[in-house]
């Protein structure tokens, strides 16, 4: 039977590499090659080996397909040769996400004082401010990013960058 | 690391450090192609006697002889190239034994460390080229890295599920001294690829196995890859439990095809049996195949009725197309081992009743002789292309040596796969995954290096051959008396058949105009040329083409019209199989109920 249920789901994996040259491009080419989606991909080393000759990098990618289609992405990224583990916290038990964005609003008058008022319900961070800007710093899980960044269109916003997701597992369970 | 317990020898360069390493992993002859980048790997090959170098005419043809070297000695195939042109040359024999699973190590020069990244001279950004061609690649910037990786690709090729790695090697790292360690002994940090079955997937695959009614094993290339012993422990496997086997284009020889429980190939061109069994099982056991669409057919048609238990080393090829009931990771001879032991061991009596019954229906399906094919005998007759294989088969089992066929691409190597039968694993080598014309020739020389007495063949068609045709220059140098026997069908038999049958036989480029006197070709060659135009000459060319000790290419001049039969048309099912030339219609097509809109799309 091919793909017997259509439903397609998001998935956030992680996928514990060596930190080498060209690792981040075989998983990214994996999913290009393979037609997978990518919507949003994060990486960072995250472990030193006390010989300190080598590292691990934590890759997070947040995909999304079918059940089939996501086992199959977790046993493609499990046979890179780099790769040492691969996560699928979406489906393992309750994770926790967040990503981080910088957010530039320019404004002056009402719409200023509105995104400020905003951005104090919201907890995000005012880290630079001129006359007629702000930037705000925000971290949580992508809809709430998602949701403040709909308020501040109309009131001005004009330039974002995020971190994409970053992932863990809850409780003591590790990767 | 060992190298902090023993200071490791440094050896005078980089290019001797690779040679040492190579030789520890027991290569003894390499496939390549000088250049400027590798200039010190050829002066060091040159000062030393341990290791072959064979000069291919072209670097595609260095790692298809690999391949042909690997897949028939089980050991891992080493090329070398140059970089740039080298390394892009490369690619599609990579890409080659990426699908079909063959271990191959190509080692590439490279421009100095300190001129990458500068669109240098012959330079080529050959990681990024290679990295979807490949199982793994590596670039090596530090000298302290070379040995170590030299010694890792091997493994990470061998291991696992077997493939191409490519290492990337800085002329200046070839050139200066580097330090040489032996093989680590240590598992790899990351890469570790499991081999033992896990006991609960064996007992639940025994469980199903036992009380099937209508059982099928489908064996593919994993269990050549598992080594002779996998072939020896499905036969006994298959004796045990009186099943019916059917092997993939790429597992023929896996399981001996004079033995009457064997249904013959699967698939597009496979046997109605075969695949009328397939269509009708109740439980089918998979080992080391990949329910590959020219094997499945129709998906949500195929073996619509069985419990499937895939049985494969690699686990993302478990529930890729086809979802499985139970899935067991592990090499094919570990796994068939537990199989076997587990068979035994288990209390449940098998039914052998039902299974008569099935074997009943098999035979039923195996009357109608699927393969059959018309040859007229009078004198004078055109060659039929079904025939000529036939009769080589026939030629080569009266003479004593062992017999290697490789194969190009196209109707002639669906014909050799019907009609030439295979007893043993690693003697058949064929392009099944890309299905790369330009295969079989530096296939066939690879056979030959490794095999210097037997008997190698490249069934090829007039098409094919001439992809590759430059290495009947290579023939000659080493005095490989390889044999290429054409099935001359004037046309580019596949394309012109898909043409016939999907496109109102409107033949569009797929007729071979032009082409070479292949008497004159071998010649000039300094191989034997022979031609078979009627059908009172076959067997006398196919004689002579055996006898001879030298390169030949037999041109045999065959039917220009026939097609392979029977088809799966693309898009359809199992059990929609057109048998012969009867299946057509009335406009002379053989489209309707067997070829799909759906169907149209795929290759
Ligand atoms: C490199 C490459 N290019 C194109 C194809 C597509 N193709 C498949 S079979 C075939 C025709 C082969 O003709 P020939 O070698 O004469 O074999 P025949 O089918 O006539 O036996 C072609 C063009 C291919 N498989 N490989
Ligand atoms: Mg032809």
């Amino acid at each position: 039977m091919p793909d017997t249920d259509p439903t397609q789901r998001s998935a956030t994996i992680s996928v514990l590499v060596e930190n080498e040259a060209g690792v981040l491009a075989r998983v990214i080419g994996l999913f290009s090659g393979r037609g997978y989606n990518i919507d949003s991909l994060t990486v960072a080393p995250v472990e030193r080996d006390p010989d300190s000759t080598h590292s691990k990098s934590r890759i997070t990618v947040v995909t999304s397909g079918t059940a089939m289609v996501i086992e199959q992405i977790k046993a493609q990224l499990d046979r890179l040769v780099p790769v040492y583990r691969v996560s699928d916290l979406s489906a393992e038990g309750p994770h926790l996400s967040r990503e981080l964005a910088l957010i530039k609003v320019i404004g002056t008058g009402t719409a200023r004082q509105e995104a400020l008022r905003l951005a104090d319900a919201f907890r995000a961070r005012v880290i630079d401010a001129s006359t007629e800007s702000f930037i705000f710093e925000l971290t949580g899980a992508t809809d709430k990013l998602d949701a403040f960044l709909d308020l501040m269109r109309p009131l001005g916003l004009a330039e974002v960058s995020r971190t994409g997701v970053a992932a863990i597992a809850r409780g003591t369970r590790t990767i | 690391m060992d190298g902090s317990i023993m200071a490791p020898d440094i050896m005078k360069s980089g290019a001797e450090a690779v040679l040492r390493a190579l030789k520890a992993q027991g290569v003894d002859v390499i496939f390549g192609y000088p250049g400027g980048a590798v200039l010190p790997l050829y002066d060091a090959l040159f000062q030393q006697n341990a290791i072959r170098h064979i000069l291919v005419r072209h670097e595609q043809a260095a790692v298809h002889a690999a391949e042909g070297y690997a897949r028939s000695t089980g050991k891992v195939g080493v090329v070398l190239v140059t970089s740039g042109p080298g390394a892009t040359n490369a690619v599609t024999g990579l890409v080659d034994a990426l699908m079909d699973s063959i271990p191959i190590v190509c080692l590439s020069g490279q421009v100095p460390t300190h001129l990458i990244g500068n669109d240098a001279f012959q330079e080529a950004d050959t990681t990024g080229i290679t990295r979807p061609a490949t199982k793994h690649n590596y670039l090596v910037k530090k000298s302290s890295d070379l040995a170590r990786v030299v010694h890792e690709a091997f493994q990470v090729a061998r291991t696992g599920r077997p493939g191409p790695v490519l290492i990337d090697l800085p002329k200046d790292i070839l050139i200066n001294p580097a330090p040489y360690c032996d093989p680590s002994t240590e598992p790899h940090r990351s890469y570790r690829p499991r081999t033992e079955p896990d006991p609960a997937r064996i007992d639940a695959a025994i469980a199903l196995l036992k009380r099937s009614e209508r059982p099928i094993v489908y064996a593919g290339g994993g269990i050549i890859n598992a080594g002779p012993e996998a072939s020896k422990l499905l036969l006994e496997f298959v004796r045990l439990t009186g099943f019916p086997c059917t092997t993939t284009l790429m597992g023929l020889g896996a399981y001996p095809a004079s033995d009457p429980q064997f249904l013959g190939m699967l698939g597009m061109h496979g046997t109605f049996e075969a695949n009328l069994a397939m269509h009708g099982a109740d439980v089918m056991l998979n080992l080391g195949a990949r329910f590959d669409d020219r094997v499945t057919g129709r998906l949500n048609a195929f073996s619509p009725g069985s419990k499937k238990i895939h049985a494969d080393i690699d686990p993302s090829s478990i529930n890729k197309s086809v979802v499985v009931d139970v899935a067991i990771i592990g090499d094919a001879a570990a796994i068939l081992r537990a199989l076997i032991t587990a068979w035994r061991a288990d209390e449940v009596r098998q039914n052998r009743e039902p299974l008569a019954k099935w074997w009943q229906q098999i035979d039923f399906w195996r009357s109608k002789n699927s393969m059959r094919f018309t040859q007229p005998r009078d004198p004078g007759s055109i060659i039929k292309p079904q025939y000529a294989i036939e009769r080589l088969y026939k030629a080569t089992r009266g003479q004593a040596k062992e017999t290697y066929i490789t194969t190009e691409v196209g109707q002639h190597q669906m014909w050799a796969a019907q009609h030439f039968k295979f007893d043993k694993p690693n003697r058949w080598m064929t392009s099944g995954g890309l299905g790369t014309m330009g295969y079989g020739l530096p296939a066939a020389m690879g056979v030959q290096v490794a095999h210097p007495d037997a008997l190698v063949i490249d069934i090829a068609g007039e098409a094919s051959i001439l992809m590759n045709i430059q290495e009947m220059g290579t023939l000659a140098q080493y005095r490989l008396p390889v044999k290429i026997f054409i099935l001359n069908n004037r046309y580019m038999g596949m394309v012109r058949q898909w043409q016939e049958l999907l496109h109102g036989s409107r033949y569009s480029e797929s007729y071979s105009e032009a082409l070479p006197d292949f008497v004159k070709l071998a010649e000039s060659f300094h191989g034997v040329g022979l031609r078979a135009e009627k059908i009172e000459d076959l067997d006398r060319v196919i004689a002579e083409m055996i006898a001879v000790d030298r390169p030949v290419i037999a041109d045999i001049c065959v039917d220009q019209l026939e097609n392979v039969f029977p088809m799966i048309p693309s898009g359809a099912a199992h059990n929609e199989m057109l048998l012969g030339p009867e299946h057509k219609n009335e406009e002379g097509g053989y489209t309707g109920k067997s070829v799909t809109d759906e169907g149209l799309v795929l290759v």
